[in-house]
């Protein structure tokens, strides 16, 4: 074991929502605690420390992952997108609170799809970037999409709502913008071919 | 829940990833996706004193198909091979056997080589690598070797790597024309570690099966290759015997209880998958002839 | 008139700050405060006999150790035992730090502080305690069988043994042309919040003052437990529950050791300091539920009417009783459901374990009351091959014997004495919407695929909104800005959007002019808690009394300004009008200027208040006699007994014939929590309620070895479900008003849990043919069942109907006794 008293810290630099965020931590430092407590962006949650749960899930250039598995350290470089920076996307509006939201973010909100509002950053991420793979889920594709993050208050029922609602305003957003709704994913990961069968509304 | 302290190490490349590896010894882990590894290091069920983090290696993180085989770097992330296409045509059972893998956010930071490396019973590429025949390059200070599968998983969690080794690639070598392949395990909850899985590989030739191969998850200590030739050879899958396959899948699997499942459950859970995707993987291999599918 | 806000449903005011990362939970405060850990006992039982910090102090960043012999006072001595009852003979809480006996793997010995979480967890695992093990006492059945203690001064492990009955039931029972005996069991389950507890305290040395930020389902609660403990004055503390991310019943246990230790702490470092609940701790060291050991004996007549019920039950309390015996409590008398049982007789005993401790977790012991009542329900309807729903409703209590009083005490000391109900039309509407009467064809089409199913059916009632009470307050600025304080918390209930719906509905004005705190002892500090399923009724009322409150004041002043009677005045859209003449008007806002009359002009509005300004009658006081200051308006509500909401599901069940596994095809609910505020969130309350009771049925358990280990403290092996886990939920409502309060509500937050087991369960024996009779079921135990029936071990249901019946066995082993 290691001497405690005298931990090294690192300068790690991750680019968090398109700025350049630099802190000073040990090498252990969990990005997930990075985040919160280091850059004080504490909308993305922490609920097992195990990556079992998903709260802590955050766009990792793009892709969704578990910032808790992950040290900051490692993250140097990278592109990290909270909850926080979805409000910055391309096609998030003004709600009538004046708060952005992006279609997911947006859709949540219509649907009733979250309660204590806990886990509710990581479902948003993850969906967000599901749905730059997935344009127009079915029913039973959008409650797969979510199948990696657990929800104690919903019984997830409005959520998958809300995956298919947030497909349905990213659509018409995408229209206003004559083409660049995208955030998540590079503009090259990014397909239009989708099922044509939109799924059963719920 | 917090990992306890350690020196952080940034190799830029295999040899000095290995020269590291060799100055901290037993003190070291290497750490790759992490996704196996760093759970452990929160609950701090493990304390090494060093990582490695391989993740700025350069070259280690592409997926090559080659004429016989398909070679993964130590740096692809399970999500990257699974909706890798060039992979999928060469051999559907990497991405049959992928999307089983826990959840899309753990598969886009997992390696596939670090799970293997890993070597969890629970674990589905282990299984795969086995029933490809498959080989792991391993790099050492005196130079890289290959390795068997059979070589490479020594129990439960433990393989053949030496401290100072690190998996540069795994090689998936493609199946003979008229193969076909499929994957199933039954897990308590979607993206569980199985309580069992199934990987079969039939070869059908001129509708008759002349090959048929299993190898499992969570029901082997070490991943094996159960060949079920003799059992279903000679005949046409619509008329195979897949009961006495599965009976004899239940006497070669030597499965143990947890929590979740007895031994007994898992036993019969392991012929009744054999069953399924045997008949499944015949079926395939008969309706797409000559091809790998 | 405004827009109709009561019983919409309207989109949540909390939802655009939670949804942007805007939330402020636990964790989100106290950035720089210095951070808790503690060293747990890896026992379950055992003696402490040397603490030895040594290797802990030279950890860069430690300022702090405390073992038990550091705490002074009060806060040494043992937990409060929060709700006493006459039958709890036997009652024993825990210390803040263990004294020099464990009880449970995860009782909290030496309490770390420093600067970071990390580093405090670096000096918890370089602290040495040792320890002398003691016999374990794991599970019902051994802490009955009493040969082990886990309190050498609570024989038999018994906590309480509690007896209520209403008739004879010896001599119903006697008497009856058919009994059955049922032995029954439910294992534990946990809340498990996706947030964990915490708590963060900041000590003000100069005003000798506390705040706590606690993540709890009580503030006021933590406050006055917390100022007992630390011996303060109430008046120097005050608590907040911040955003508190899910709570359902751990958090109203209150003060955890935690809750009094980083207080004590902070005053005694006086720096700030927090601690964040990390999951395992979680699992080892917060509350769990349900496990329970049941024995049922039922007399019926040949209708299948129940003449006399006579339950016993063995309650696991865990370790320490510190909230009293209220699960077993609401468990023997919630059990009845909608049915009159004839004569009934309950007797419990609450035992002992070496666990971590049993407090309510949502449906707080009705789960297991209505799985007892369900079971007994379907076996007698097998015994007299009837229609299982038939059963149920020939035994309802009928909507013209409501108000029903059955005679015995509820949890809360009342008398359990429902207040409205239609369970006939409950069951004709779930009955159509599971297509109950299409089920049999339904089934052979699905077996002539080779495909099990089956169809279950599970009813229940449950006492909602109990006392004693909660309170409103309203304020209105003189922008027109409506603040409303209600002392209970909020952990996702939606709170801040349901009551601004009742106060804009009440009072007349926009629904974004109104601001809803809850959880706040600077704003209401007379609140009892968030448990129950009581905030809609309990702040919901008050908050609507105290809303009239204000509205009638503002119309006195607004008549005397505007020379009108109030009987011709009306609000609408935060406007004071004449009725018909809504050019005579005047805002809120200047009502609220003229009911504060002031001396200083500090703008505009205050200008307009004082002394000075306008026209003033000399005789009368700026004040009146009889008015206070401000547009203001206060009240509570307290109601003299609970008020009782009910629901009926029904669920199709398929069962791999090979590998057993369950899946659910079909889950239906109609749910009657009387009127609605918002039907939105009520469904969404329902959803969370069903998808933890699939949880429980079929998924969690609390896995204990005999030495006392948890072996599955992890989401990894802890089985909560996933969305591909819980089926698609439909849902339905009927709104019978409760006659108890002004809004006619009842609580709605733990229904959509309760009779998950018992529905699972008869879904399961339905496609199965044979008793299931202990809840939750994996696919492997499902399979072991099979393999018992088909040696003959097991017998068959007497009249299933399905093609899987054996004719091995004729009989149940609930044999007929009489």
């Amino acid at each position: 074991m290691t001497d405690m008293t005298t931990e090294q810290l690192l300068d790690v630099t991750v680019n968090v929502n398109g700025v350049p965020r630099t802190a000073s931590v040990p090498a252990r430092r969990l990005l997930s605690d990075f985040l919160r407590h280091d850059l004080q962006l504490t909308g993305t949650h922490v609920g097992c420390e195990h990556g079992v749960c998903g709260a802590c899930t955050v766009l990792v250039d793009g892709k969704p992952m578990r910032s808790c598995l992950m040290f900051a350290v490692t993250a140097q470089d990278h592109r990290v997108t909270t909850v926080e920076g979805l409000c910055d996307a391309p096609d998030a509006r003004p709600c009538a609170t004046g708060e952005r939201m992006n279609p997911v973010q947006q859709a949540f909100a219509e649907c009733h799809g979250l309660q204590c509002g806990f886990c509710t950053p990581g479902f948003l991420t993850t969906v967000t970037a599901y749905l730059e793979e997935n344009p127009a889920p079915t029913q039973d594709e959008a409650r797969e999409a979510i199948s990696g993050n657990l929800c104690r208050c919903t019984g997830y029922q409005n959520i998958v709502k809300s995956v298919l609602r947030a497909a349905e305003i990213r659509t018409e957003r995408l229209g206003e913008d004559g083409g660049e709704a995208g955030y998540a994913a590079a503009p090259a990961a990014r397909h239009t071919s989708s099922s044509a069968n939109g799924g059963e509304r719920a | 829940m917090k990992p306890a302290p350690f020196v952080h190490h940034a190799p830029r490349s295999v040899e000095e990833a290995v020269d590291v590896l060799a100055q901290v010894g037993h003190d070291g882990k290497v750490l790759a996706g992490g996704q196996s590894l760093i759970p452990i290091l929160n609950m701090r069920l493990a304390s090494p004193g060093h990582l490695v983090d391989i993740n700025r290696v350069a070259g280690l993180d592409r997926v090559e198909v080659r004429d016989g085989d398909v070679r993964v770097g130590a740096l692809v992330r399970h999500a990257e091979l699974e909706h890798h296409e060039g992979a999928y045509a060469a051999l559907p059972l990497l991405r049959q056997a992928l999307v089983n893998v826990a959840h899309p956010a753990i598969r886009n930071r997992g390696t596939t080589v670090g799970s293997i490396a890993h070597a969890d019973a629970a674990g589905e590429m282990p299984a795969i690598l086995a029933l490809t025949e498959g080989v792991v390059e391993a790099a050492g200070p005196r130079g890289t070797r290959e390795i068997s599968p059979a070589d490479f998983f020594l129990g439960a969690l433990e393989t053949c790597l030496a401290e100072d080794e690190l998996a540069v690639a795994v090689r998936f070598p493609r199946f003979s024309p008229g193969t076909a392949t499929a994957f199933a395990e039954s897990a308590r909850r979607h993206g569980d570690y199985a309580m069992a899985g199934v990987a079969a590989a039939v070869t059908v030739v001129d509708g008759v099966i002349t090959d048929a191969r299993t190898s499992f998850v969570s029901v082997t200590d070490v991943p094996s290759v159960l060949d079920l030739t003799e059992v279903l050879g000679g005949s046409e899958p619509a008329d195979a015997d897949w009961a006495a396959a599965a009976e004899v899948v239940r006497g070669h699997v030597e499965p143990e209880a947890d929590i979740h499942a007895t031994a007994d459950y898992r036993r019969m859970l392991a012929g009744e998958l054999a069953r399924r995707v045997l008949a499944q993987a015949a079926q395939n291999a008969a309706t797409t002839k000559g091809s790998s599918h | 008139m405004t827009t109709q806000m009561f019983g919409a449903p309207i989109r949540r005011k909390e939802d655009p700050r939670l949804l942007t990362g805007g939330g402020r939970y636990l964790d989100d405060l106290g950035q720089h405060a210095l951070a808790a850990a503690f060293v747990r006992s890896p026992h379950a039982h055992a003696r402490i006999t040397d603490i030895d910090v040594t290797d802990a102090v030279d950890v860069g960043g430690i300022v702090a150790i405390y073992t038990w012999e550091d705490l002074p006072g009060k806060v040494a001595e043992p937990l409060p035992l929060l709700i006493p009852h006459p039958t709890l003979t036997h009652g024993r809480t825990g210390y803040a730090l263990a004294r020099d006996e464990v009880n449970h793997v995860g009782e909290p010995v030496v309490m770390v502080v420093a600067t970071d979480r990390y580093l405090a967890e670096d000096a918890c695992q370089r602290i040495r305690v040792d320890y002398e093990l003691l016999p374990v006492v794991v599970g019902i059945e051994n802490a009955r069988d009493g040969a082990h203690l886990v309190h050498e001064d609570a024989p038999g492990n018994v906590a309480a043994h509690m007896v209520q009955e209403t008739g004879d039931v010896e001599a119903a029972l006697a008497t009856a042309p058919h009994t059955l005996t049922l032995d029954l069991a439910i294992e534990r389950s946990a809340c498990m919040p996706m947030e964990g507890k915490g708590v963060y305290a900041r000590w003000n040395d100069e005003d000798g003052e506390l705040r706590i930020y606690s993540s709890t389902q009580t503030s006021t609660g933590v406050r006055a437990a917390v100022a007992a403990k630390l011996e303060l004055p109430l008046a120097k503390v005050e608590c907040i529950a911040p955003d508190v991310g899910g709570g359902f019943g751990v958090k109203i246990m209150h003060p955890w050791p935690e809750e009094v230790l980083v207080p004590w702490a902070a005053r005694l470092l006086k720096r700030e300091v927090k601690w964040a609940e990390d999951r395992r701790e979680h699992f080892i060291s917060s509350a769990h539920e349900r496990g329970q050991l049941q024995k049922v004996t039922v007399g019926f007549d040949d209708e299948g009417r129940v003449l006399g019920l006579d339950v016993k039950f063995w309650h696991d309390n865990g370790a320490y009783t510190p909230y009293g015996i209220i699960v077993p409590i609401i468990t023997s008398t919630q059990l009845l459901g909608p049915y009159k049982p004839g004569a009934y007789r309950c007797e419990f005993w609450s035992l002992y374990t070496n666990t971590v401790l049993v407090t309510p977790y949502r449906g707080a012991g009705r789960p297991q009351g209505v799985f007892a009542m369900e079971r007994t329900m379907d076996a007698i309807a097998d015994y007299l091959d009837l229609d299982r729903a038939e059963v149920r409703s020939r035994n309802f209590i009928l909507p013209e014997e409501m108000p029903y009083d059955h005679g015995l005490l509820f949890q809360d000391g009342r008398p359990l004495k429902y207040d409205s109900g239609d369970f006939p039309a409950s069951l004709d509407k779930l009955k159509k919407l599971v297509g109950w009467d299409d089920f049999e064809a339904y089934r052979a089409e699905a077996e002539a695929e080779g495909r099990k199913v089956g169809l279950g059916i599970g009813c229940y009632v449950e006492g909602t909104g109990v006392g004693p009470y909660e309170g409103g307050h309203i304020t209105i600025e003189t922008s027109g800005r409506v603040n409303v304080a209600t002392g209970l918390t909020t952990q996702g209930q939606g709170h801040q959007t349901a009551f601004a719906q009742i106060v804009a509905q009440e009072l007349g004005v926009p629904i974004e002019d109104v601001h809803v705190t809850t959880g706040d002892t600077r704003k209401m500090p007379y609140a009892v808690g968030t448990f129950a399923s009581r905030a809609a009724v309990m702040s919901g009322n008050a908050i609507a009394l105290a809303t009239r409150n204000v509205k009638a004041k503002a119309l006195r002043i607004a008549a005397d300004a505007l020379e009108v009677s109030e009987d011709d005045l009306e609000i609408v859209d935060g406007v004071v009008q004449v009725k018909g003449a809504p050019t005579t008007s005047m805002p809120l806002g200047t009502v609220a200027v003229l009911s504060n009359p002031l001396r200083y002009a500090f703008d505009d509005a205050a200008k307009a208040a004082t002394q000075f300004a306008g026209t003033f009658d000399p005789d009368k006081p700026p004040v009146a006699d009889d008015e206070e200051p401000g547009l203001e308006g206060r009240d509570f509500y307290s109601p003299t007994q609970a008020t009782f909401a009910n629901g009926m599901h029904a669920a199709i069940v398929e069962t791999d014939p090979v590998t057993a596994e369950i899946r659910i095809l079909r889950y239906c609910v109609i749910h009657d929590c009387g009127t609605m505020i918002n039907p939105m969130i009520v469904e969404g309350q329902v959803h969370g309620g069903v998808a933890q009771g699939v949880g429980g049925a079929l998924y969690e358990r609390m896995a204990y070895d005999e030495s006392g280990q948890l072996l599955n403290a992890s989401f990894m092996d802890f089985l909560m479900p996933y969305a591909s886990e819980v089926p698609h939920i439909e849902a339905d409502h009927l709104e019978t008003p409760s006659p108890l309060n002004p809004l006619g509500i009842k609580g709605a937050g733990e229904a959509g849990c309760i009779p998950v087991s018992a529905v699972i369960a008869s879904a399961i024996e339905d496609a199965e043919g044979f008793p299931i009779t202990s809840m939750p079921i994996s696919p492997v135990e499902l399979w072991e069942l099979r393999q018992r029936h088909e040696t003959g071990e097991l017998p068959s249901l007497r009249h299933h109907h399905g093609q899987h019946q054996t004719a091995a066995a004729p009989s149940r082993d609930q044999e007929p006794t009489a």
